[in-house]
């Protein structure tokens, strides 16, 4: 089922490491605009650095996805990176820290799920990475 | 759009002050530029001011303690001045540590700790 996308939804697509850049800025500038806390945009554009540094290293190309979200009284940020790479073999251990397939220091995806308030990553079988990740903050 | 962050000397120190957000073929443009410069200049001590950058991810991170481990095999030292708090908290959310390169407030304290001012 195809899920519409909402009216605000802003993307960037990742091809190069300067579209990183681009990502994490957008982020950053959204963040501030929700009255997010100066820390918290650190983190969302931190986290959406790594998200991004990911597709360009492992798979090539994808895009990241920002999203403003309400509920009730708090305001939130959905960051979504999405590929079509190779996908990823095995997801715990991509989730601990300090493993790497790469030649990183295996922190940027354990890392990230720390630092947003909810994370969740698939990679089906057939190739893809799709990762969510919210940040909220109370208004 | 490349950025290449200038490398100012002062005595037998240089000191590279990143002045906007470096994508990660910068930031490797600025490691190669630094160790030819300590060979070129002989320099003792390396200073990177990074009180400018809004973030410090894991790559970024990784790259800085791979030059200041390359530094000190040239038997200089390295001093990271500046970094935000804001980036510190993330630095530590992220798990991100600069192991054992000394950091310092800002950069007269960085020269004062290699005894430049």
């Amino acid at each position: 089922m195809q899920v519409p996308a909402p009216l605000d939804a802003m993307v960037q697509a990742i091809r190069r490491d300067a579209d990183v850049i681009s990502a994490r800025q957008m982020g950053r500038a959204l963040a501030e605009d929700l009255g997010f806390s100066r820390p918290d945009q650190a983190l969302v554009a931190t986290a959406i650095s790594e998200l991004a540094r990911n597709i360009v290293v492992y798979a090539d190309h994808g895009e990241i996805e920002l999203t403003a979200l309400q509920q009730g009284d708090r305001q939130g940020i959905r960051i979504i990176a999405r590929d079509h790479g190779p996908g990823i073999a095995d997801l715990e251990r991509a989730l601990c820290d300090g493993f790497s397939t790469g030649n990183s220091l295996g922190l940027g995806l354990p890392g990230t799920r720390r630092i947003m308030d909810e994370f969740d990553i698939r990679s089906p079988p057939g190739g893809g990475v799709t990762i969510i990740a919210v940040k909220w903050h109370l208004r | 759009m490349t950025v290449t962050v200038p490398i100012l000397r002062q005595g037998s120190a240089l000191i590279a002050s990143i002045q906007e957000d470096l994508c990660d073929s910068d930031i490797l443009n600025l490691q190669s530029r630094i160790l030819e410069d300590v060979i070129r200049y002989r320099a003792n001590a390396v200073i990177i001011d990074v009180s400018a950058i809004g973030i410090l991810d894991s790559f970024g991170t990784k790259t800085l303690i791979e030059i200041a481990h390359s530094v000190k095999l040239r038997g200089a030292k390295m001093i990271i001045v500046g970094i935000q708090p804001d980036v510190a908290i993330s630095m530590v959310l992220l798990g991100l540590t600069l192991k054992d390169i000394p950091t310092a407030l800002d950069l007269d304290h960085g020269l004062a700790l290699i005894g430049e001012t």
